[in-house]
């Protein structure tokens, strides 16, 4: 069986290579992608020459990815908050049985536990906050620069899983609760949603921003621009909470108590 | 594009495909494959698909690691095959 699957790695992979031939070069703007089928219409010229005419977002990447493409980054969000759901439901035990399944040794007995434990607590008191204040500034400024809901709200969610590791999950529970981080994922899949549903309800197509410019009091274009903020916000609550959730469940076994 | 920088990229990219999944010990495949992340993140850098970049930097080689060392820790630390 091994060998088979060796014969058939080796297979796909010359394959693979082989179509490789046929690519356009790196970067080339003749190439189909860039381009446009000969004589027709070029999305991504349209991106890269409309996109600021059209939202005022710098940056290209984020306008496709919360604007033109909005329905894409909806239900991407909507997956990982399942995928979120789906290990709650397989993990999460609501009455803990046996007190401690493993023996674990105690690390942070004795003198010098005490020593090593002070050390990281203080590194992680000084990171902590500088992290937090850095992801916040990647979700707000997602439009202008590299960044957006995913990445801050993952950093977001790696502080307090931070917090879990360098003290005890019980810590970081306090902060940010299992009440909390559930309805704050429910919270940004709702404001996604809830953005979507507003130009809807203003006669408009799901996700079509430039309509909300009636309830902002700006100009259409603007409108886009701090309506693709506001679904960033909602990514990175979802993001953020489901990442923890995750920790949460993983390191513990379902049981939320003590962690790693 | 810089040919010797991508090229140096590569190999370290295959060097390390192959020992994570080689390595009997899951800890340190997880920590190669923290490795590999990085590797990837620094080639989508290089490419000039910053955003990518930064993705792969946080959720690959920061946040996946974090969790499958949560699991190894509540599952086994040796690969049975």
């Amino acid at each position: 069986m091994k060998k088979f699957a060796l014969v058939a790695v080796i297979v796909t992979g010359s394959l693979l290579l082989y179509a490789v031939g046929d690519f356009p070069a790196f970067g080339d703007a003749k190439s189909p992608a860039n381009a446009g089928v000969e004589g027709g219409f070029s999305v991504s010229r349209y991106y890269i020459t409309e996109t600021a005419a059209d939202t005022a977002v710098p940056n290209i990447v984020t306008a496709v990815l919360a604007d033109y493409r909005g329905y894409d980054t909806f239900f991407e969000t909507t997956v990982i908050f399942i995928a979120g759901l789906a290990i709650f439901a397989i993990l999460r035990v609501a009455n803990p049985g046996a007190p401690d399944r493993r023996d674990r040794p105690s690390s942070d007995s004795g003198v010098e536990g005490d020593h090593n434990r002070v050390i990281i607590g203080m590194t992680c008191r000084l990171l902590i906050p500088v992290i937090q204040l850095f992801a916040l500034y990647v979700v707000a400024h997602g439009h202008h620069s590299p960044g957006g809901g995913f990445q801050g709200g993952v950093m977001l969610g790696a502080s307090f899983i931070l917090i879990a590791i360098a003290s005890d999950l019980d810590t970081a529970l306090r902060r940010f609760s299992e009440r909390r981080y559930l309805a704050l994922g429910c919270v940004g899949i709702l404001i996604y949603g809830g953005f979507g549903l507003l130009c809807q309800l203003l006669d408009r197509h799901f996700l079509d921003y430039g309509v909300l410019h009636k309830l902002m009091g700006v100009t259409p274009v603007m409108a886009r621009s701090h309506s693709m903020l506001g679904v960033e916000i909602g990514v990175a609550f979802t993001v953020t909470s489901v990442m923890f959730a995750i920790y949460a469940n993983l390191s513990t076994r379902g049981e939320l108590r003590s962690g790693l | 594009m810089i040919p010797a920088f991508d090229i140096l990229i590569l190999v370290f990219l295959v060097i390390t495909a192959v020992i994570a999944l080689k390595v009997r010990d899951l800890l340190s495949a997880t920590m190669i494959f923290g490795i590999y992340s990085f590797l990837m993140c620094l080639l989508w850098a290089e490419m000039g698909a910053v955003d990518v970049a930064f993705t792969e930097a946080a959720v690959g080689a920061g946040v996946s690691a974090v969790f499958l060392i949560a699991t190894i820790y509540n599952t086994r630390r040796r690969s049975s095959d």
